[in-house]
């Protein structure tokens, strides 16, 4: 399916306005797993007929990882010219696909003067959930499948938002098991606060090998996420056990598409 | 006449002594910098309500819970006996509440004992939990020698309390069988009436008995008020104002530093001339005073649980990480610098500093920010931020980020994305959907 991906700047020219931004963030943009996830949730606004765009090469990285890491320089001049952007196009609202990217416009930006209504993807779907736009019908079935989900920590613990991604899984007609560490208990994937980009300091494992006990322990089939980098992680995990056969790492978003057959 | 005086005398020093002592816990806190909670005084009460008054963080571990309560809920009742005590001290009375209460007192004293058991069941077990199942939050490289003894010596200080007051009760209530003296006929004795049997029965002994326990336990008490503002024990007074200052933001968002601010406005538009901010602050945190107040007063505030190091991501993989030694170590520091002030005056420098003295950069770079140490605390204590403040200050002023943070940092820079990517491809997946 090739579906149309429309840019605030082509709208622009048409003197159109979208009704939502999708902010696809860095890992959205480039990290080739992540990419896929990216398609989906344009795929889902597609489907329900959301007219929505991206910034496209007008869209640079929030500066979450600058900021956590101390560097608030970086992350102000980020942020700043971001900001810019965003006023520029007379942006609203905004979704966005990524947790890290979030928590920042939405609770980081309006110290610097940029004031958007923020949502995760995941509460988007959950909105449509209870609007009934999407039903898990039409598309695969995951009877028989025992899911789980990992919380991912900015969308959980910094921000509460702990229902939405459930919500998605909840309607799917299969099992839903908890991992033991869950909800505002939830064990980081490891990735947060910029070790992303760096090495771990040293230790007597790497914090995705922990979290895959609990994964190993909960027997699911499929570990829902709702981060680019828990993806990355929990991916990187079930390889570590070489599980790859028997676990499969989805993101709500993607789910999501293949229960309705988007 | 004269135990009385001795009485007035012991309390009044007991009182002075610890004002002076938490003066000056007040003064090492307020050396850090200001910090404004002074916003929604509603939602504040609500949150200490809630947090410190109703302990609803603490039900995460249940056993805890329960015996944690039946501690919290002793010393608060009790406190209602003290008020007695005292005031037969000073005015050389007996039981002085027995008369105007009546039956109620009766009922009172019946309480108190039952509460007294129970707060002696549960400081056995946390005993037994620290020292013989030797539960593995109790340890950790911070729990030395000092902070151990420390939660040691508050349980056996509350043991003997208790057991004071009980075997006070015991013998009063003997003695009130007796018909002695002043000894009225006041109280219930669903506890200590089993120990009554065990203490001896001449009415010499048994005085001396219960004014032994009386005095044991007032002297006690107040001895142990005087141990608080040495002690991690502090946390029974600091948890309400600490949960009242609580940070109402969502968890995820990070302070502001208005210094940048003004810094990168200027970088950015040039005729921008920013309000004076006073003198040049350094950016991050160095030593404790770069810290705010409310950082200071939560190291005040730990109890040293160790809630927050056993769900510490960096912890429990054997990282050098544990957010409870980042509390510790701003505590001990900010009392170093307090002690370095009596000692020698305002402006003296004693070469130290939080950073690489106490907490060491790989500690810093182990922290994945993922908020678990905050959410775990009972009293809404906040390592992350201590941390992020000093990461701020080795990025910001020594430039002394890990390299592989640093590549990061020009990719951002140079790239707008933390990767080594084109900004022109940022639209790429969009032009292969078939894949």
């Amino acid at each position: 399916m090739n579906q149309k991906i429309p840019t605030m700047a082509e709208m622009a020219a048409e003197g159109k306005k979208p009704e939502i931004l999708f902010w696809v963030g860095c890992a959205g943009s480039f990290d080739e797993r992540a990419q896929k996830i990216t398609r989906d949730i344009c795929k889902i606004l597609n489907h329900v007929g959301i007219s929505f765009a991206v910034l496209g090469t007008e869209e640079s990285c929030t500066g979450d990882p600058a900021k956590r890491a101390g560097n608030e320089f970086l992350f102000q001049m980020q942020a700043m010219s971001n900001i810019q952007v965003l006023d520029g196009y007379e942006i609203k609202k905004i979704v966005t696909g990524c947790p890290h990217c979030f928590n920042t416009i939405k609770n980081e930006y309006p110290d610097l003067g940029g004031n958007y209504e923020v949502i995760h993807h995941t509460q988007l779907i959950q909105q449509l959930i209870d609007e009934g736009k999407l039903k898990a019908e039409g598309g695969e079935s995951f009877k028989g499948k025992r899911i789980t989900y990992h919380d991912p920590c900015y969308l959980g613990r910094g921000n509460n938002v702990y229902e939405a991604p459930r919500a998605a899984l909840e309607i799917l007609d299969t099992e839903l098991v908890e991992l033991k560490r869950c909800k505002s208990n939830g064990l980081c994937c490891g990735a947060g606060g910029a070790q992303m980009f760096k090495e771990p300091e040293k230790g007597n494992k790497d914090i995705n090998a922990e979290r895959m006990t609990d994964v190993l322990e909960a027997k699911a089939d499929i570990v829902a996420a709702a981060c680019p980098f828990c993806m990355t992680m929990l991916r990187d995990g079930v390889k570590l056990e070489n599980k790859e056969q028997e676990i499969q790492v989805l993101d709500i978003a993607e789910i999501t598409v293949r229960a309705n057959g988007i | 006449m004269i135990t009385q005086l001795l009485f007035i005398i012991i309390l009044a020093a007991a009182i002075y002594l610890f004002s002076k002592n938490a003066g000056k816990v007040r003064r090492n806190i307020l050396l850090g910098k200001p910090a404004d909670r002074s916003d929604n005084p509603a939602m504040r009460w609500k949150t200490m309500a809630k947090i410190a008054l109703g302990q609803t963080k603490m039900v995460k571990r249940p056993l805890a819970a329960v015996m944690h309560f039946f501690i919290y809920v002793g010393f608060i009742i009790i406190n209602l006996e003290v008020m007695e005590i005292m005031i037969d001290g000073v005015f050389g009375s007996h039981r002085i509440f027995s008369k105007p209460l009546g039956s109620l007192y009766g009922l009172l004293i019946g309480g108190f004992e039952i509460l007294a058991v129970l707060v002696l069941t549960a400081c056995v077990i946390f005993l037994a939990r620290r020292n013989i199942v030797r539960l593995k939050r109790f340890s950790g490289v911070e729990m030395t020698e000092w902070p151990k003894s420390d939660a040691n010596y508050i349980l056996i200080i509350e043991i003997l309390l208790m057991t004071a007051f009980l075997t006070m009760n015991a013998a009063d209530s003997k003695l009130q069988l007796l018909n002695i003296g002043h000894y009225v006929k006041a109280g219930s004795f669903p506890v200590s009436s089993f120990i009554g049997p065990l203490l001896p029965d001449s009415a010499g002994a048994l005085e001396i008995i219960e004014r032994g326990c009386w005095w044991f336990h007032i002297i006690g008490i107040l001895a142990f008020l005087n141990y608080l503002p040495y002690s991690k024990h502090f946390h029974i007074l600091l948890a309400f104002p600490n949960t009242y200052y609580s940070n109402l933001h969502p968890k995820g968002e990070f302070t502001n530093m208005a210094a940048v601010t003004n810094e990168v406005k200027a970088m950015l538009d040039p005729s921008f001339t920013p309000e004076s901010t006073g003198e040049i602050a350094r950016f991050g945190a160095k030593d404790v005073t770069d810290l705010t107040w409310k950082n200071l007063m939560e190291a005040y505030t730990c109890t040293e649980c160790g809630r927050c190091t056993s769900v510490c991501p960096a912890n429990i993989t054997g990282k050098l990480l544990s957010p409870r030694k980042i509390m510790m170590d701003t505590r001990d520091r900010i009392t170093e610098v307090g002690n370095n002030i009596d000692k020698h005056g305002k402006d003296h420098q004693d070469g130290k500093t939080l950073l690489d003295d106490y907490i060491t950069r790989e500690e810093l770079w182990a922290c994945t920010t993922c908020n678990a140490c905050v959410d775990a605390c009972p009293v809404n204590i906040n390592p992350l931020e201590i941390i992020t403040e000093m990461r701020r200050y080795v990025v910001m002023e020594e430039s002394q980020a890990p390299a592989s943070l640093n590549n990061m940092f020009g990719n951002v820079e140079n790239n707008g994305a933390p990767w080594k990517y084109s900004a022109a491809d940022r639209l790429n997946w969009a032009n292969d959907d078939a894949r």
